[in-house]
């Protein structure tokens, strides 16, 4: 790993000074995705700025219709939470899938979101429940948040504080787990709240999570698997690599995407 | 370099430090304690598991100044100043929980952090599933899983 300097801000406007002051610097939140980039020399930020000492970045909270949860919230804690149990199960299942115990210890959901990995879940979770990240700076719609694979909307400077998710009545995930890495070679997040109707997907596009209108239409004169039995999607715009084919990674959206209406409307 | 200040097992400890200094190269190389060990240095076989205020993490994918003034528990600090083992320790040598030895000590600061997760009374699946995140290379996972579930028993003693 290559060297670089070290900051501990403890608001969000000295971690943003800081970032100003080190154009070439990044942010760290769990460090999970970061640290093992770094070590790789793939990636040599000139400065970190831990955020792991700023206020007010934690914690699940019920904020009316929907459920907030603070951008360093580490995954094994939203896993844990009995208010997001409650009140959206779907979600609440996704951070326990991810890594292994002692990563969903460390890494956070902020860091997550912010990386965008294509094979990471919480990027289907944000575009399948059509969350909104909140940075420092604005409020961002999932929909326009994830520009494409390891790349977003967020600016120079801007910090994820926190991100809201609506409560949809009807919500679950579905994934077909990397045996080795645990990442999804494939997910699909289902939500159905009043109207709108969202199918999320990550691991499967060249391009990073996305959303499959072909099955939301198809879903909107009934929210169940036979509305889109048969159905597939085109191979074309899906990963290659050697743990599965583009045609069987469009073949798993739709098994995937089954799995997951049958368990949001058991 | 940066100064670091942390607790490790115990005793107040201070080092200068590169800021990329990992975790497990402070435990080591700076304080000499060799019984967290680095597998993989990518963050998948669990080998420099330890406790960061109580719970378990890869010391391999955390820098040493992250835990300024935090809480470090290592495997040399789990058995009493006597020397008697720890019940997972003891669980693990009754059970010839160990092979060669090296994923060892991982395992057992995992073992312990099922526990706080998932109580004293484990079933296998429940084991085998949260030691996810530790690879045995010698594939002795049998003993250790049986390991681990005495282990959690004693510990309720």
């Amino acid at each position: 790993m290559y060297n670089f300097t070290f900051h501990r801000p403890t608001t969000v406007r000295q971690a943003a000074g800081l970032l100003a002051r080190n154009p070439e610097g990044k942010l760290l939140a769990g460090g999970h995705s970061l640290l093992p980039v770094m070590k790789q020399r793939l990636a040599q930020p000139s400065a970190l700025v831990d955020l792991s000492q700023v206020e007010g970045m934690t914690g699940v909270e019920l904020k009316g219709r929907s459920v907030v949860i603070g951008a360093m919230t580490r995954h094994a804690d939203v896993a844990k939470s009995d208010v997001l149990k409650e009140v959206l199960p779907g979600l609440a299942s996704v951070p326990g899938s991810i890594g292994d115990p002692q990563v969903r210890n460390r890494g956070t959901i902020g860091g997550s979101i912010a990386n965008n990995d294509p094979n990471a879940d919480y990027p289907a979770a944000c575009l399948g429940l059509g969350a909104t990240i909140i940075t420092n700076k604005r409020r961002i719609a999932a929909d326009d948040f994830f520009t494409g694979m390891f790349s977003t909307a967020l600016e120079d400077g801007e910090i994820i504080v926190k991100v809201s998710f609506p409560i949809a009545k009807k919500a679950a995930y579905e994934k077909f787990k990397h045996p080795a890495s645990g990442f999804a070679l494939v997910g699909v997040f289902v939500s159905k709240r009043g109207p709108d109707i969202r199918v999320a997907v990550t691991g499967a596009g060249s391009n990073g999570v996305f959303r499959v209108k072909s099955f939301e239409e198809a879903l909107k004169k009934r929210f169940s698997p036979k509305s889109i039995e048969g159905m597939t999607i085109p191979a074309s715009g899906m990963n290659s690599d050697i743990h599965a084919t583009p045609e069987y990674r469009a073949h798993l959206v739709g098994v995937l995407a089954k799995r997951a209406l049958a368990k949001a409307t058991a | 370099m940066a100064k670091v200040s942390m607790t490790v097992n115990g005793k107040a400890v201070t080092g200068d430090v590169e800021p990329r200094t990992l975790l497990v190269q402070f435990l080591r190389e700076n304080l000499r304690l060799t019984g967290t060990h680095v597998g993989c240095d990518t963050s998948q076989c669990g080998a420099c598991v330890v406790h960061i205020d109580g719970i378990a993490a890869k010391s391999c994918t955390t820098l040493a100044v992250q835990c300024e003034g935090q809480s470090i528990t290592t495997i040399e600090g789990l058995a009493s100043p006597d020397g008697k083992l720890h019940p997972m320790q003891e669980a693990f040598r009754e059970n010839h929980g160990l092979q060669c030895g090296y994923c060892t000590p991982g395992m057992i600061m995992a073992a312990l952090d099922i526990v706080r997760r998932n109580g004293n009374s484990l079933d296998e699946h429940t084991i085998r599933e949260q030691l996810d995140g530790n690879i045995c290379r010698c594939t002795g996972y049998h003993n250790i899983v049986k390991a681990i579930e005495a282990g959690a028993r004693a510990m309720a003693k």
